[in-house]
């Protein structure tokens, strides 16, 4: 893997979408990014250029003064091509864009008020236009993943509303459900990497000591324990860390190629925790997270497909069909308003729907390397 | 290469894109300016009128698979063996499957990656199509029903079968040899991948000693109950042996097939705790063999022909004997076998039983009935898994594997 992550939590605008985008195309294209250094100080702003080529270029800022402080990237036209903040003192961060030919402003603003000392920098070159397909894509996923998270937010309130009752019941049916919209999106929430311990960790996961927080706590208090008695804090608690997700997901990079990988990521979470019943190891809801994966997936998919087709239309065929047998085989196991316990699914069902996972996956492997060239 | 394999890998790979569309070059060039030349050393021709695998020298480790086929689109089916013809090529030639490092960066590798480095091990790889590729409860999937030969029947029940459905059958197999375990591990794990969505695993076999040998100047090599069995194996070089017994003829009623064999595998479960605790002088027995040498009762050596007469009439040497079967004969090529053990503190071992011949209902059926009514090592030993398969002539540089089933 490489350090920085496709979806990484960056301070990003959403006014620079394009350049966001670019800056994964190129970042993935394998191009190695010119590296600036920034030093950034209570009263100075000491950029280690003037000028730089046109492409991927990473800023590395230390802070060497006393206060918290950003770096702001400031595009020609005065808006905020990416910024990062919370830099304290003695440590540093690295953000990565995309710059076009232009003069750029580089800002530090120790105290984090966005005013402070900056420098020009200048970009020469031919700028590489982004594929304005892709920016739509980007744009139209950014639109879906907030989607997602109202949609889980609203129903981890009615969940966490009957678990403070004590409606074991109530709870029992809200349990999957409000799980579904994170399911979706579960590689950009994954992303702010604090979030998802507190709301998706398994119990199977724990280091000695640690607390356990979230959906699955609670599953194992509905389904296990049987008794709601003192969940309702965790179920507040499970609220809380979502509006956290909502307020910051605006600020996920998101790129073409980090789509792509995070269509991926959401199929080896079916085909490493979903097939075999680890993840609602309580309440046997894996089918319902397996489904919401596969169509957080599909979304991704659905919306690079136009550039997939023109690049790799053998791909873009295997998939459509891949996706298609996932979701007949899916539907088999409707019940209700979501799916059979997963208990109830034997050995050659499981067995069948591993393979149709394996059969999606391995395509599905090959989409980013697809995107980014 | 065909050009639809070609297509797929290129089509793939962003690696092999890049640098191929840049260098005009195709995979095999592209894979080694990444990572070396491939070692010269060991390798046994992938290309042939016959598959390799069959008649080439025993290596030492055996990774063999039985796939079923999940996918109706005999399309898919065929692009699919097309790619696998292209990985066998390159694997047997000790090189990687297109790219295993230095391709994109965002991309998966073409190739795992753990043969890197390793010498072509003397690979083979060998595949076969079972009778429900053919017919699966009367199911033509692949319009190719009518070309089931005659010979691919399906195996009757013997006496003492305790098969394992999951470890039987197949519609598919891969008979992985290589000296290296991990070189056959690597071909059978990347087949694997290349089939996803046409084809799953049903079962596979791990065996890690060669009990055979078509090298006959050779010693046999010792199975799981320490002897030596299969001594009179057909010789690799003996081609009027093998023209007799082993290669298919188009003379033979299905003639995609003239030029392959028919392969029988049984996963034989020994008793080796029981075999452990029983005397020198009935193992022999049980054989009609001495342990030490290998020689047959009344024989001096090893390869000495066989005084039927003074063997044990329930000996196995005796019942499996070509003069015991109106002279049939097989050419072994089976792999002792350990899986752990059992949950019941005892080794989950024997032999992995492979057989080449011309027509298993008159070679392979005869002998195993011949064995399983009478043969006092039934007492030792238990059948637990089987597949029979018709294994295609080789492919031909350019062609595939199945192309003369599938192409006519």
């Amino acid at each position: 893997m490489r350090p920085a992550p496709m979806i990484a939590a960056a301070s990003a605008v959403l006014a620079s979408l394009s350049v966001l985008t670019a800056c994964g195309k190129d970042d993935s294209a394998g191009v190695k990014a010119g590296v600036i250094e920034v030093t950034a100080t209570d009263s100075t702003c000491e950029v280690g250029a003037k000028s730089g080529a046109a492409g991927a270029t990473t800023f590395k800022v230390t802070n060497k003064g006393s206060q918290v402080n950003e770096l702001e990237i400031l595009a020609p036209d005065g808006k905020t091509v990416s910024e990062r903040e919370n830099i304290g003192p003695g440590t540093g961060a690295e953000v990565t864009v995309t710059l076009n030919a232009g003069t750029y402003k580089i800002l530090c603003s120790a105290g984090m008020t966005g005013k402070g000392p900056s420098q020009t920098f200048t970009v020469t070159g031919a700028s590489k236009a982004g594929d304005p397909r892709l920016d739509q894509a980007v744009a139209a996923y950014r639109a879906y993943v907030a989607e997602q998270v109202d949609d889980t937010l609203a129903k981890a309130k009615k969940f966490a509303a009957s678990v403070s009752k004590g409606d074991m019941a109530g709870a029992k049916a809200q349990f999957a459900p409000s799980r579904v919209g994170w399911e979706r999106i579960e590689p950009v929430a994954e992303s702010f990497g604090d979030i998802d311990p507190k709301v998706d960790l398994r119990e199977a996961d724990l280091k000695q000591g640690d607390k356990w927080t979230g959906w699955h706590r609670i599953e194992k208090a509905l389904w296990k324990t049987k008794s709601l008695k003192g969940e309702g804090p965790y179920a507040d608690q499970l609220v809380k860390d979502v509006e956290t997700l909502k307020s910051r997901v605006g600020t996920a990079s998101i790129t073409a190629t980090s789509m792509a990988n995070g269509a991926k990521e959401l199929l080896d979470e079916v085909a490493t925790g979903k097939i075999t019943g680890e993840e609602d190891t309580f309440s046997h809801t894996d089918l319902s997270d397996f489904k919401a994966n596969v169509d957080g997936a599909q979304k991704a998919f659905e919306l690079l497909k136009p550039v997939v087709q023109e690049k790799d239309a053998a791909l873009a065929s295997d998939l459509t069909t891949e996706f298609a047998d996932v979701q007949k085989l899916l539907a088999k196991y409707e019940k209700g308003d979501g799916y059979v316990s997963y208990d109830t699914v034997g050995k050659e069902k499981r067995k069948e729907l591993s393979d149709a996972v394996n059969a999606l996956g391995e395509p599905l492997s090959k989409l980013a390397g697809v995107v980014a060239k | 290469m065909t050009d639809v394999s070609r297509r797929r890998l290129l089509g793939y790979s962003g690696a092999t894109l890049a640098a191929g569309a840049a260098a005009g070059a195709g995979l095999v060039s592209v894979a080694q300016a990444h990572e070396g030349p491939p070692a010269d050393d060991g390798a046994v021709p992938f290309y042939g009128a016959h598959q390799s695998g069959i008649a080439t020298p025993v290596q030492d480790r055996l990774h063999f698979a039985a796939f079923d086929v999940i996918t109706g689109d005999r399309d898919r089916l065929v692009r699919m063996l097309k790619e696998w013809t292209a990985a066998g090529a390159a694997l047997a030639a000790g090189r990687p499957y297109g790219s295993a490092v230095g391709g994109l960066p965002e991309s998966p590798p073409d190739d795992t990656g753990e043969a890197l480095g390793l010498p072509p091990s003397r690979l083979t790889l060998t595949v076969g199509f079972g009778p429900t590729l053919f017919d699966k409860d009367g199911k033509d999937r692949f319009g190719i029903k009518a070309r089931r030969p005659a010979a691919l029947a399906d195996l009757p029940h013997f006496p003492g079968d305790s098969l394992d459905p999951g470890r039987s059958g197949g519609d598919i197999c891969v008979q992985a040899c290589a000296d290296d375990p991990q070189v056959a591990v690597h071909a059978i794990r990347n087949l694997a991948r290349i089939g996803f969505g046409v084809v799953s695993v049903r079962w596979s076999q791990l065996g890690f000693g060669k009990t055979s040998s078509t090298t006959p100047d050779q010693q046999t090599p010792r199975n799981m109950f320490g002897f030596k069995d299969g001594t009179r194996n057909i010789a690799g070089d003996d081609r009027a042996t093998l023209d007799q017994h082993v290669w298919a003829s188009a003379k033979d009623g299905a003639p995609w097939m003239n030029g392959g064999s028919y392969v029988v595998v049984r996963r034989i479960r020994m008793h080796i705790e029981t075999w452990d605790r029983t005397s020198l002088k009935e193992q022999q027995a049980v054989f009609g063999r001495t342990k030490g040498e290998g020689n047959a009762y009344g024989a001096k050596r090893e390869h000495d022909p066989v005084p039927l007469a003074k063997l044990p009439a329930d000996s196995h040497v005796r019942l499996a004997h070509p003069d015991t079967n109106g002279g049939v004969r097989i050419l072994r090529r089976g792999y002792s076998f350990t899986d752990g053990s059992d949950g019941l503190g005892r080794l989950d071992a024997g032999l992995f039983f492979i057989a080449y011949q011309r027509d298993p209902r008159k070679q392979f059926v005869v002998l195993q009935n011949s064995l399983a009514g009478d043969d006092h090592m039934n007492e030792y030993v238990q059948h637990v898994g089987s597949g029979v398969f018709a294994c295609p002539p080789g492919p031909r540089k350019g062609g595939y594997w199945g192309e003369t089933l599938f192409a006519a």
